[in-house]
C-alpha cells in the first residue's frame, strides 16, 4: 500500500453510525459478484441525512444518482465513525464507493477492526477533530510516513497518530495476508 | 483479573492476561445469520479452499433471522446459500426458514438452544451478540473476515478491554424495568463511553433480576461503544442454561482484588422510566420529561425488547384496553410466540390481550428493528413518530432517514400506545395490575 494518500475530502459530523454508511436494505448484495457488489459503492453514505451530507454546507450526495463510485477519496469526520451494526459491509461500501482513507479522532471498535482485517480502507486517527480544518471537496494529501495530512487549499498542517500495531496488518492488506506473510497458517 | 480477564486468560490457555494485551483465544462458539454468513462463507471458501471442512461442525451455529418473511429475491437468495453451506458441512446447528427448525432472532435463539453458556467464548457476526454476556460469557460482535478466520482455525485474536464496573444497589421499583437502566447509563456515559471496555454489571439490583431483564442490560452495551457486556453467573444462570443444554460448562469469577477502569453506582430507588430521543441511544431524557410528545407508531420487538417477559409486561398494561397508534408486535422468537399463545393475564392470553387491544402481530424476526427491505412488517417508510422498545434510533435506522425513533421500556411503549403520546407508564401502573397467571 502506498505511503502517500491523495485526493479530494468529503466531510462528515460525529457518531456517523454503520446504518447511515450502509442502510440494511441494501445489504442483501453479494460482497464477491463484480455486479452486485457495485450497489455497495452506490449506496455508500446514502443513510446520511441530507443536510449533514458532505458539510459545513451538506445536501451533496456521497455517490450520485447514477454512477456507482463517488468522487471523493478520503472521508474527514467527528468522533465515533463507524458506531453501530457491526456490518464489515460498511467499510466495504466505502472502498467500494472509492475511498481510500477515513480519518478521524476516534472510531467504533468493530468498524475499525473490519476496516483493517479486511484491508478496505486505513481508519486513521487524527490528533482532535478536523472537520472544522476542511470543506468537502478540498484536496487533502496524507503522508503515512511522517503522519502528516495536508489540506492544499489552506496550506494547513495536521498530525495524524501512528497506526501502531496494525499497521503491519494494513499494509499486508488484511489479516488473511498477514497470516500468510507469518506463516500462521 | 476481573472476570472478563478470567475468561480470556482461559481461552487463551494462560495462568493470566491484563487489559490491553493481544491474544489468540480458542473460540467455544461461532455465530453468523443471513446478512453476515454468505460473505463469511465467501471468505472462508477462498482462504481456505472450496471443499474445506469448518473448524468444529458442532461449535458453528447459524440462525438465519434478518430478512426472513419478504419477498426480496436477494434476501432469499442468502437463506438458500446458508442452507447449502449447513447441507455441504453437515451443520448440526443450522435453523432453517420455513420449517419447525427456524428460531428467530439470533441472540434470544442461542441462549433457548443452550450456546450462551458460562465461562465460555461466543463470536458473532453481530454487534448485538454481547447480548450472551448475560450468561458469564465472553461474547462479542465481529465482521465477515474474522468470522472466517475463525471457520477456519477455530482462533481470533483480541485485545484484553479494560473493565467498567456499573453496580445496582437496592430494589428497583415496581414501574422501572431493564431497559430505563441502560438507557440511564447509556445517556450517562455517551454513544463512545466504553468503546474498547467491558460494561459488567453487578449489585443486587442487577441479581435479582430473570435472565431475560439481564439480557436486556448486556445487549444494548454496543450502544455504549462496548466490547462486551458482562453480569457473574449465579443460580439463576445456571437454571437458565441447564434447562436448555446438557453441556458441561466451567463458570469463572473475578478475584476479589480485581482491577477495574472505573466503578459507577446507581441506587434502584431513584431510577425513573426513561427514553432515548432521536436519533441516538445517548440522547436521554426521563419519561415525565418528554410526556405528551405526539406519536404515529409503537413498536415492541427486538432482541433487546421482543423478550417473553417484555411482552408480559405490556400485556399487563393493555388488558382491556385499545391501542391508539399502529402497533407492532413482534416476537424475537418462534417459542416466544408459543409462549404468547399459552401465557396467560387474568385467564387471557398475551396473543388474545394484543389482539384486542388492535396490535398487528408479526412473525418471529428482526422485522422492522434494523428497517430491512421495503415490505419488512413494521417498517417506518415515511415520516413516522415511533416509540419502540428496540436498541437503536439512529437516522433511518427502521427504514425511513424522515422518521423519528424514541426508545424506551414495553411498559412506556405499552402505556404511549393507548395514549398515542408518550406516557408514563406509572399512569396504567398500579398495585391493582394483574400479573401473569401462574403456569
Amino acid at each position: 500500500m502506498s505511503n502517500t494518500i491523495k485526493g479530494k475530502v468529503f466531510v462528515l459530523g460525529d457518531n456517523i453510525d454503520t446504518d447511515q454508511i450502509i442502510p440494511a436494505g441494501h445489504l442483501m448484495y453479494s460482497l464477491e459478484d463484480p455486479e452486485e457488489k457495485k450497489f455497495y459503492g452506490r449506496y455508500a453514505l446514502s443513510g446520511v441525512p441530507d443536510e449533514q451530507s458532505g458539510l459545513p454546507d451538506g445536501g451533496i450526495p456521497f455517490t450520485p444518482e447514477d454512477q456507482f463510485e463517488s468522487e471523493f477519496d478520503i472521508i474527514v469526520a467527528g468522533r465515533n465513525f463507524g458506531c453501530g451494526s457491526s456490518r464489515e459491509h460498511a467499510p466495504f461500501a466505502l472502498q467500494q464507493a472509492g475511498v481510500k482513507a477515513v480519518v478521524s479522532p476516534s472510531y467504533a471498535r468493530i468498524f475499525y477492526r473490519n476496516a483493517v482485517d479486511g484491508g478496505f480502507v486505513v481508519p486513521i486517527e487524527s490528533r482532535g477533530d478536523l472537520t472544522e480544518h476542511f470543506n468537502t471537496g478540498d484536496t487533502a494529501w496524507i503522508d503515512r510516513d511522517n503522519n502528516k495530512m495536508i489540506n492544499e487549499r489552506t496550506g494547513e498542517e495536521f498530525e495524524l497518530l501512528e497506526l501502531g500495531e496494525v499497521a503491519h496488518i494494513v499494509d499486508a492488506g488484511g489479516i488473511f495476508e498477514y497470516a500468510r506473510q507469518n506463516n500462521m497458517f | 483479573m476481573n472476570l472478563t480477564e478470567k475468561i480470556l486468560a482461559k481461552a487463551a490457555g494462560r495462568k493470566s492476561v491484563e487489559a490491553g494485551e493481544n491474544i489468540w483465544v480458542d473460540v467455544d462458539i461461532l455465530m453468523t445469520h443471513d446478512v453476515c454468513g454468505p460473505p463469511a462463507i465467501d471468505i472462508f471458501k477462498k482462504q481456505f479452499g472450496q471443499n474445506a471442512p469448518v473448524w468444529d461442525k458442532n461449535r458453528l451455529v447459524i440462525i438465519p433471522d434478518h430478512f426472513i418473511h419478504t419477498n426480496d429475491y436477494y434476501a432469499n437468495r442468502n437463506v438458500d446459500l446458508l442452507r447449502k453451506f449447513a447441507s455441504e458441512q453437515q451443520l448440526p446447528y443450522y435453523y432453517d426458514v420455513g420449517g419447525e427448525d427456524y428460531k428467530g432472532v439470533c441472540h434470544i435463539a442461542l441462549p433457548e438452544e443452550g450456546f450462551t453458556r458460562p465461562g465460555e467464548v461466543l463470536f458473532g457476526t453481530d454487534s448485538h451478540t454481547c447480548n450472551a454476556g448475560a450468561f458469564g460469557q465472553f461474547a462479542t460482535g465481529i465482521g465477515n473476515t474474522d468470522a472466517a478466520f475463525i471457520m477456519g482455525t477455530g482462533k481470533l485474536w483480541v485485545k484484553v478491554p479494560e473493565t467498567m464496573k456499573f453496580i445496582f444497589e437496592g430494589e428497583i421499583p415496581p414501574y422501572v424495568m431493564a431497559k430505563d437502566l441502560i438507557l440511564q447509563i447509556i445517556g450517562d456515559i455517551g454513544v463512545d463511553g466504553a468503546t474498547y471496555r467491558t460494561m459488567e454489571f453487578a449489585g443486587d439490583g442487577i441479581m435479582n433480576l430473570d435472565m431475560e431483564s439481564r439480557m436486556t442490560m448486556t445487549n444494548m452495551v454496543i450502544e455504549a461503544g462496548g466490547k462486551n457486556g458482562v453480569i457473574e453467573p449465579d443460580e439463576v444462570t445456571y437454571d437458565y442454561v441447564r434447562q436448555r443444554t446438557s453441556a458441561q460448562f466451567e463458570p469463572v469469577f473475578g478475584d476479589t482484588d480485581a482491577r477495574y477502569h472505573s466503578v459507577r453506582r446507581y441506587q434502584c430507588e431513584d431510577l425513573l422510566p426513561m427514553v432515548a430521543k432521536p436519533h441516538s441511544p445517548d440522547n436521554k431524557a426521563t419519561v415525565e420529561e418528554v410526556a405528551g410528545t405526539e406519536l404515529t407508531r409503537a413498536y415492541i420487538g427486538s432482541c433487546t425488547g421482543g423478550k417473553t417477559s417484555d411482552f408480559v409486561a405490556a400485556a399487563r398494561i393493555l388488558k382491556g384496553k385499545t391501542v391508539k397508534l399502529d402497533t407492532y408486535v413482534v416476537p424475537a422468537t418462534t417459542e416466544i410466540t408459543r409462549d404468547l399463545k399459552t401465557i396467560t393475564i387474568d385467564g387471557q392470553t398475551l396473543w388474545s390481550i394484543f389482539e384486542e387491544a388492535g396490535a398487528k402481530i408479526g412473525d418471529a424476526s428482526c422485522a422492522a428493528c434494523l428497517g430491512g427491505p421495503p415490505d419488512t412488517f413494521g417498517r417506518l417508510n415515511g415520516q413516522e413518530v415511533c416509540i419502540s422498545t428496540t436498541n437503536r434510533n439512529f437516522p433511518g435506522r427502521m427504514g425511513s432517514k424522515q422518521a423519528s425513533v424514541y426508545l424506551a421500556s414495553p411498559y412506556t411503549v405499552a402505556s404511549s400506545a393507548i395514549t398515542g403520546k408518550i406516557t408514563d407508564p406509572r399512569e396504567y401502573l398500579t398495585e391493582g395490575t394483574p400479573m401473569a397467571d401462574a403456569v
